[in-house]
């Protein structure tokens, strides 16, 4: 035992047991371990097994066969995919309005007056309440022959449009009723944000002359980092994850012009008539690094922020 | 038997007590037994419950644990039971739809069933359950497909059934003319447009070549197959179908049909029940067959048949094979499917003829010469997904058809290779 040959303090006893030398150190892995495990065996292990059955064509049941990259071949010239794609691109960039919305509405709101507390959680409601509600209520909401939208642009002699049965339209009708609650979501981060903005520095602005806009840009809104980072992160992962809102409200149809990547890879591998596995772990890949490039940047810039701490 | 013709479910347990005999010289059975089905509408379901009460008091060892399961549920289900908690009887569908799960060894060889009296009464189906010489499961009921048309709309305007597509091609322009749709449907779950595809193709270029199509033996490109999807755009112009078809479920679609703004409806006989239950009698609404396109081409029937199998893992196979020759023996086959309003396919069963509807889909059935199951059991999982995407989108956007040909040949290529 080389230890033993360390001169012991007073504050050591003789015998102490090796966990009891290394307790400081060894403590914080205990209390993370479960995590840790659930972690790999959840999350890191299915990352490498999804690169692994991509290389493969099997259809979950039998025997797999290994074919090497032709899976990402196939993927390379699928006309499906490049729809998926470009869809997920759009509900990347249009679902960011969530946040200037939220931000609006968290302003809007952000005043003592009589109820201000129900207001707020009217507001807050869709947010709370499933999506596959919200899809329902606004696939009635999009329906050509009763629904309120063609209702009301019927009066100004417009319409009837057939929001989801079109497929020029039917992505953005999705991604407007997944803006609902994401809006509400943004809202109170921002509300939240609001309670932690200083007095002093707008009593100090208003005294400088700022006001409505300029307040607003170069005194409130460099304030509210913190809540706009969050609603940035949450915002964007919603929106790579949209999944549930198109399979209620369109099941990917009219003939596969709203699917996403995530919805097309779940199509592929596991709906009705998927048996691809090794297809459906490809898009799987390509998912996971679209969304590596985003999770890498929000960690460096969180790392970056601490340390400038 | 004539009594039983009528019998609803609930009237089934009674008759039990007939039956016993016939099945007595059986061995008793015990232990546990699990049954899911994928029957979850309120007839079938009912329908099933009657049956299997009636199979217990057989066997009372026997402990019968039955699960009901939504039907579109089912079919994403059925993959993880089979492997991971296999029951001892499973529905699923004959055809092609069946293929994966044999393959991978996941259904009982039932070929031993097949022996007999029951193979004679069954014949009709041996094929659509067949694969590799051997038998996978027993069918308990099928059913027509046709047109559903407004009797009372074809007479007000003085129209009658059609037997040729210048006849129906005839009465559509008369109707849209008047401001009726000729029919409605509903492409958002895409299997709908699949119907329409299977007929004009069958029709068109004959039952043969259909089955050639769909077991990935013709090209998509042929022109045969552009010649179909040329039938059908004569109808896309004629403006036929309910506009914003590809928003609506099948069962969205009726109310067009009962709001007297669509006058027919190709679909399968399952359809009449939702369809009263909305408000048509039977004075209003009627069925024709699929009428005549090419001249000399035998007419072929889509019958769709719903199946009983074994899933290999079970633990009481005697029990589940009691059961599938239970449920395929001609008495049980006439009551049951006189509750779910469907046709029995043992050929010693009744039909129920108090339904027009059953009367007429089992003359044509009996007439027919040959029988299809349906597109997506037909051809194989994947190609019937890429077809019925393609089926949609042709039908709102018909000049795409050679791109849409081309995708499903590249598809075809790829899939039956």
């Amino acid at each position: 035992m080389s230890t033993a040959t360390v001169a012991k303090s007073e504050y050591e006893s003789a015998n102490r047991s090796w966990y009891k030398r290394n307790e400081i150190s060894i403590t914080p892995w205990l209390f993370l371990a479960p995590a840790i495990l659930f972690f790999m065996v959840y999350v890191i292990f299915p990352i490498f097994q999804s690169f692994d059955v991509s290389l493969y064509q099997w259809d979950g049941l039998g025997a797999r066969e290994y074919i090497g990259t032709s899976n990402y071949v196939e993927l390379w010239d699928d006309p499906a995919f490049y729809t998926s794609l470009k869809n997920n691109i759009i509900w990347l960039i249009l679902y960011l309005l969530a946040i200037p919305a939220g931000l609006f509405i968290a302003l809007f709101l952000n005043q003592t007056v009589t109820g201000i507390r129900l207001y707020k959680s009217l507001f807050f409601f869709p947010f709370v309440i499933s999506q596959v509600v919200v899809g329902l209520v606004f696939t009635w909401f999009y329906d050509p022959t009763f629904g309120l939208l063609n209702t009301v642009i019927g009066w100004v002699g417009l319409g009837p449009i057939n929001v989801l049965g079109d497929p020029t339209y039917v992505t953005y009708g999705i991604i407007a009723a997944g803006l609902w609650p994401q809006t509400a979501y943004c809202m109170i981060l921002y509300l939240t944000g609001l309670n932690a903005v200083d007095p002093e520095q707008i009593e100090a602005a208003r005294l400088d002359g700022a006001k409505g806009w300029k307040m607003l840009w170069y005194v409130i809104v460099p304030q509210l980092k913190p809540a706009t980072f969050i609603a940035f992160v949450v915002t964007i992962v919603g929106a790579l994850r949209s999944f549930d809102l198109i399979s209620i409200m369109t099941n990917g149809g009219p003939f596969g012009e709203s699917r996403v990547l995530s919805f097309y890879m779940f199509e592929v591998a596991l709906s009705e008539y998927g048996f691809r596995m090794g297809y459906g772990a490809a898009i799987a890949v390509v998912l996971f690094f679209i969304m590596l490039f985003f999770i890498a940047y929000f960690l460096y810039s969180m790392y970056k922020d601490e340390k400038g701490h | 038997m004539r009594s039983i013709l009528k019998a609803s479910a609930t009237a089934l347990v009674t008759t039990a007590v007939l039956a016993t005999g016939a099945f007595a010289a059986d061995k008793p059975l015990s232990g546990d037994m699990k049954i899911f089905l994928d029957t979850s509408n309120p007839a079938p379901r009912a329908t099933f419950e009657g049956v299997i009460a009636q199979f217990g008091e057989m066997h009372p060892d026997l402990n019968i644990e039955t699960t009901i399961i939504d039907r579109d549920a089912y079919k994403t289900q059925i993959r993880n039971f089979l492997t991971a908690n296999p029951p001892d009887v499973a529905t699923w569908y004959a055809g092609n739809r069946m293929l994966p799960y044999v393959n991978t060894g996941l259904f009982e060889d039932v070929s031993d069933l097949w022996q007999g009296d029951l193979a004679e009464n069954l014949a009709s189906t041996k094929t659509a359950l067949t694969i590799d010489g051997k038998q996978w499961g027993v069918p308990y009921t099928y059913y027509q497909w046709g047109v559903y048309y407004r009797k009372d709309i074809f007479d007000k305007m003085g129209l009658t059934k059609p037997t040729t597509w210048a006849e129906e091609k005839a009465n559509c322009q008369k109707l849209v003319d008047a401001g009726i749709k000729c029919y409605t449907i509903g492409t958002k779950f895409l299997w709908t447009a699949a119907g329409w595809f299977d007929y004009l193709n069958m029709r068109t270029n004959g039952y043969e070549f259909h089955m050639a199509l769909t077991a990935g033996k013709e090209k998509w490109t042929d022109d045969r197959v552009k010649k179909t999807m040329a039938n059908w755009r004569e109808l896309l112009d004629m403006d036929a179908f309910i506009g914003d078809h590809t928003a609506y479920s099948w069962q969205e679609a009726i109310p067009f049909l009962v709001d007297g703004k669509a006058a027919s409806y190709l679909m399968g006989n399952f359809a009449v029940d939702p369809i009263k239950a909305a408000g048509l009698t039977d004075d209003q609404l009627d069925f024709y067959q699929f009428p005549l396109i090419t001249e000399g081409i035998p007419m072929a029937e889509e019958a769709p048949t719903d199946t009983l199998h074994i899933p290999s893992g079970a633990s009481n196979k005697d029990a589940g094979r009691a059961f599938l020759k239970f449920v395929a023996s001609a008495e049980v086959q006439t009551s049951m499917n006189a509750s779910l309003g469907q046709l029995p396919v043992n050929n010693k069963s009744s039909v129920n003829t108090d339904d027009k509807f059953v009367r007429q889909g089992f003359e044509m059935l009996n007439g027919a010469y040959a029988l299809a199951q349906f597109f997506d059991r037909d051809a194989p999982a994947e190609m019937a997904k890429v077809g019925m995407e393609g089926f949609q989108e042709f039908m709102v956007r018909p000049d795409n058809v050679d791109q849409i040909l081309a995708r499903l040949e590249k598809a075809r290529e790829r899939i039956y290779k």
